[in-house]
């Protein structure tokens, strides 16, 4: 371990703990939560690794408080994440839309369950896809990830930060149970080569004319003022005008929604991520995303020997979607099919955007979908052209 | 090549940390990769509980165990729950003192428990357990287990578990030699 506290080499993880440690990676020194199945060993970890590192773990009394806190550690500068599951992440919707409306950067992980309600606490879902989306009220827009690994676990917590800071939003990391629990090596890189973005800090020479919510880049990215640094800043969930006063004009309000939802529209292209294998000459594509992509991945494997010309497509952001690759990939294949533990929601989004035929792969949750559903549907599309497994 | 291993007994008997120690092993010390599931349900909780182990040379898509190759069971309740789920042909490693098998099955036999005792602490009855298995698989160099178990007990116990690798070493390797 290094004197900050980051633990180096490598280790044989839980996804769980090597969340955990990409926080502390990351820079991330608050951590405000309420324990939940299957995230519970984040929480865990945090609790015992922050008092050794100057961090600050708080269990609140629920997840609403939670998140807020997250959002006053965020607002005092603190690099700050939470960590939840289904139940969890209901509650803390009202204020993820306020991170979105303050502009407050910060992590909030989802290890998902089966849902929905108490569902099945201890087994796997994907079925919040579309809450990370549209679970708070307003349109607005945020990132989401989807790690397959533990070490994506530690990864993408990272990139998350990262991501987070550049934007000024918050981050939605939807792992599942599988990739919570399951265990498996991870590689943590010296310290000086973990990547950390720099969240973009006003001008200090010029503290009395700064207007906290002014963003004059064209990234529509405002500096963020930290509390207590001597800038006048002022933070409401309201309609507020560039100084971030409340203002009750529709003018101000279209304004100011639309840059919001503008802001993820204009740097989507570089918030996207995407892993493709075997494209060169496919026909049709699996697209797939989190532990069910592992299934995904090996049905595809599995098809190439038995010689049908099918790619694989893996959602690493599932937010903002990735409009123009899969457009592009819709010009030169006949047929998608869409892979997920749920009843069928990123493949309503795969079939808004191509004028090919998709087929959806899905299950409720409660168990990793096997390779062998997904070899099927393979099959048959290969056969027929087009099939519905709904 | 991909090898599904099931280690099995009840809850207390450390059953958790040998797949663990194999796991390490297997994906930190010996290049190979590893990855290892546990249920977590309220079946988890009392009667049988299981450790899952896929170990393959090249990165693993599906994790999870569905037909085990090896089978190691130190109570009869996990036996006569898992032996089934496991490959007819498995390679199926049992506590003799614990563990009844079906006429039929050809097991291997190792009093681990009883081994354990004799070092003083039946608790690591289970790294007795990994010292036969890697005698007798070759799944995984010896001293990559070792590696992996000084990074994984306390340094109070480790000499102590380091005789209970070796106990379960050298019986598999007489057991061999008498045959």
């Amino acid at each position: 371990m290094t004197s900050s506290g980051v633990l180096t080499g490598k280790h044989f993880f839980q996804g769980d703990e090597a969340c955990a440690e990409g926080a502390i990676a990351a820079g991330c020194r608050f951590f405000g939560g309420y324990p939940i199945t299957p995230s519970t060993e984040i929480a865990e970890r945090l609790a015992h690794r922050f008092p050794e590192i100057g961090g600050v773990f708080i269990q609140m009394e629920d997840e609403m408080g939670s998140m807020a806190a997250v959002l006053g550690a965020s607002a005092a500068g603190a690099r700050a994440m939470t960590a939840t599951s289904g139940p969890g992440f209901s509650l803390m919707m009202e204020n993820i839309g306020l991170a979105v409306m303050m502009e407050l950067p910060c992590v909030v992980v989802n290890v998902q369950r089966g849902s929905p309600s108490t569902g099945l606490p201890t087994l796997p879902g994907q079925s919040e896809v579309m809450q990370a989306r549209w679970g708070s009220h307003g349109d607005y827009g945020l990132a989401a990830f989807s790690p397959w690994s533990p070490q994506e676990m530690f990864d993408l917590t990272i990139h998350s930060f990262n991501v987070a800071d550049r934007y000024r939003i918050p981050i939605l990391l939807m792992a599942d149970e599988v990739v919570g629990h399951m265990v498996e090596r991870v590689v943590i890189p010296r310290e000086d080569q973990i990547t950390r973005w720099e969240r973009k800090r006003p001008d200090p020479n010029n503290k009395d004319a700064f207007e906290p919510f002014l963003a004059e880049d064209p990234d529509l990215v405002p500096p963020l003022a930290y509390a207590g640094e001597g800038y006048r800043v002022h933070f409401t969930g309201l309609t507020h005008d560039e100084l971030g006063y409340p203002d009750m004009s529709a003018e101000t309000h279209h304004r100011l929604v639309t840059r919001l939802v503008e802001k993820i529209n204009y740097n989507s292209e570089k918030i996207v991520q995407t892993e493709d294998h075997f494209m060169d000459d496919a026909r049709i594509v699996v697209v797939s995303y989190g532990s069910t992509a592992r299934s995904a991945r090996r049905a595809v494997k599995d098809a190439r020997q038995e010689g049908i010309p099918v790619g694989f497509l893996r959602l690493v952001s599932l937010w903002p979607f990735p409009t123009n690759q899969i457009r592009e990939l819709a010009d030169h294949v006949d047929s998608f099919i869409v892979a997920e533990m749920n009843l069928g929601q990123m493949a309503l989004e795969v079939e808004r955007h191509v004028r090919r035929p998709v087929t959806g792969v899905h299950h409720a949750g409660g168990a990793m979908m096997a390779p062998d559903r997904i070899l099927d549907a393979i099959r048959e599309v290969a056969n027929t052209g087009y099939t519905h497994l709904r | 090549m991909r090898t599904e291993i099931r280690l099995a007994g009840f809850g207390g008997q450390g059953i958790g940390l040998a797949g663990l120690i194999l796991g390490k092993a297997v994906s930190l010390y010996d290049g190979l990769e590893a990855v290892m599931t546990q249920a977590y349900g309220p079946e988890a909780r009392g009667g049988a509980s299981s450790t899952n182990l896929v170990v393959a040379d090249r990165p693993i898509d599906y994790p999870f165990v569905q037909e085990a190759d090896i089978l190691v069971t130190l109570s009869q309740e996990a036996y006569t729950r898992f032996r089934d789920e496991a490959k007819p042909e498995a390679l199926v490693i049992i506590d003799e003192d614990l563990v009844q098998p079906s006429p039929q099955d050809s097991c291997l036999k190792v009093p681990a428990t009883k081994l354990a005792e004799d070092l003083g602490r039946r608790i690591v009855a289970n790294v007795v357990m990994l010292g036969f298995l890697t005698a007798t698989t070759g799944l995984v160099e010896r001293e990559s287990i070792e590696d992996a178990i000084k990074s994984s007990v306390r340094e109070n116990v480790l000499e102590l578990n380091m005789k209970a690798f070796a106990a379960g070493y050298e019986y598999a390797r007489k057991l061999k030699a008498d045959q």
